[in-house]
């Protein structure tokens, strides 16, 4: 069992250890310039620095916290939307054309308009966020709900049960792997758009650091940006995989 | 279980049909379908593949409503589905969520048939010692071979006690030797239980083993060919296989199956 754990953490390094080789590799190999690509261990030093001189904590606290709330509202209302879009099929026909055109729009092209109806606040950063997590978010809850089998709905009304027994005992437990889903989306897009609600005038965050640095020409600490959001983003799919994998102990997987 | 056709029935079809208005025209699926069944009848319905036995036990069990005729049970109008007529799918449709004693008590817990925890725990012991499930009863519907997957699928069906059974091939996708055990537990619980069960086949053994009537369905649109008695009393064992009686009815009713077989090929062959 032990000797299974450390082989566990051996492998899960292996890329790592490779991915940081290959950077050194194309540092000195002199294919790009030098100055152009910090070190690895340069970075590491700069991780340092800020993490005890620039409050960088201070930064992964606010991003996350800005992606954690913007993806839970976002998914909060993709839920009931997606699930009518799924059940309902008229809806379906009668909507999907509109959230696919607005799934299509880059939350990137909206900031000009965010800023012009919510200003530069902490809400401006929020509504961003809300429309990337909603957006996905919605597409993974119609598409699951759409395909959940009216077999079980027809086991359920002949045993008895009511419309709301239905709901209650069938339709939620058969959603639940497509929320779960949905959140991982979302988190996932969220990330990636954090930058870019950042970039409407954010003191603090990670988007924020990258913006500024950049403005500086500061390699290093755009690496350290992009690492810290790497792996925040790696560490919250990992909690949310290991609540799935609680509550869905049910399911059937292909690989065990 | 008698065939006493003066009995009061439970279910019946009324010259019951039922069409699909398709792009290419109406769609007769069902035609004038007339028969019913009594209390205590084990009724196998027979016909070729996608002849629309299937559709005849949905109207039966609420989940269609015919286009033409009734259908009555207990002497009203189908409505919908109930817990009166319990169904067995062929699917299973055993609940993944819920574990093996979860899925037999799910029907125990609704308002329609709710019963005390306690007894609700005894009905779950008693159908998963029936159905050899007990040491499985708190593993998830993952762990179960197909066979076990529908004797979960019938004992939560007989959990909420319906005096109606309909079963849709039941036993269609079980390897031969799960099939004649689940076809001989069948039998000893209807024995011990005393249920009226419609059962929809394509194995013409099946039908004689376990029916007390045969109902010979016609190549789509579904009309009655015939009903057949099957002479054999119950309580039945696997020794009825061998009576000469059995391999004449199998032949005389496997002979009007393949013609109605037949027919069916011709008309797909035909509308092609």
């Amino acid at each position: 069992m032990k000797a299974d754990g450390v082989k566990r953490i051996l492998l899960g390094a292996i890329p790592w250890l490779g991915a940081i080789a290959l950077w050194y590799v194309v540092r000195w190999s002199g294919i790009v310039n030098p100055s152009l690509i910090p070190a690895p261990h340069a970075v590491a030093m700069k991780f340092v620095e800020l993490l005890l001189h620039e409050g960088l904590l201070v930064d992964v606290w606010a991003s996350t916290q800005r992606v954690t709330l913007g993806v839970l509202l976002g998914i909060a209302a993709a839920v009931p939307v997606g699930f009518l879009l799924g059940w309902y099929r008229p809806a379906r026909t009668f909507a999907d054309p509109m959230i696919n055109f607005f799934r299509a729009l880059p939350p990137i092209a909206l900031i000009p308009l965010v800023i012009v109806y919510f200003g530069v606040d902490e809400m401006a950063k929020l509504v961003v966020l809300f429309y990337a997590a909603f957006f996905s978010g919605v597409i993974v809850m119609y598409e699951g709900v759409s395909q959940i089998t009216p077999l079980y709905i027809r086991v359920a009304q002949t045993l008895g049960a009511s419309e709301l027994e239905i709901f209650r005992k069938v339709i939620i437990p058969l959603t639940v792997p497509h929320i779960l889903t949905a959140l991982r989306v979302a988190l996932g897009v969220a990330w990636a758009t954090l930058v870019a609600s950042e970039l409407i005038a954010a003191q603090r965050g990670l988007g924020a650091l990258i913006q500024n640095a950049s403005t500086y020409f500061l390699l290093d600490v755009i690496y350290v940006g992009i690492i810290c959001i790497g792996f925040v983003a790696l560490v919250m799919d990992m909690i949310l995989r290991a609540i799935s994998k609680r509550l869905l102990v049910w399911q059937e997987r292909a690989v065990a | 279980m008698t065939n006493d056709a003066n009995k009061n029935a439970r279910a019946q079809f009324e010259h019951v049909s039922l069409a699909f208005d398709t792009p290419r025209g109406k769609l007769q699926i069902v035609d004038d379908v007339n028969y019913s069944i009594s209390d205590g009848d084990f009724i196998a319905v027979i016909g070729p593949s996608g002849c629309g036995k299937t559709t005849m036990m949905n109207m039966l069990a609420g989940f269609q409503k015919p286009t033409g005729g009734r259908v009555l049970f207990d002497n009203a109008p189908v409505q919908g589905p109930g817990p009166e007529r319990g169904v067995i799918f062929q699917e299973y449709g055993v609940f993944p969520w819920l574990t093996v004693r979860q899925n037999i008590a799910f029907g125990l817990t609704l308002h329609a048939n709710r019963v005390a925890p306690g007894e609700r725990e005894a009905i779950c012991d008693h159908y998963l010692s029936l159905m050899g499930l007990s040491d499985f009863a708190n593993s998830f519907p993952k762990h179960l071979s197909g066979g076990m997957r529908q004797r979960l699928a019938i004992a939560r069906a007989y959990a909420v006690k319906p005096q109606f059974l309909l079963m849709d091939e039941p036993f269609g996708a079980l390897d031969a030797q799960t099939r004649a055990n689940m076809q001989n537990l069948l039998l000893q619980v209807l024995a011990a239980e005393g249920k009226t069960v419609m059962l929809i086949t394509h194995s013409v053994e099946e039908a004689i083993y376990l029916a007390s009537r045969i109902v010979v369905v016609t190549a789509r649109p579904a009309r009655i060919k015939e009903i057949i008695e099957v002479p054999f009393p119950y309580p039945r064992d696997e020794s009825i296989h061998e009576r000469p009686e059995f391999g004449q009815l199998r032949s005389y009713i496997r002979e009007l199956v393949m013609n109605e077989y037949r027919a069916q090929q011709a008309q797909s062959s035909f509308s092609e």
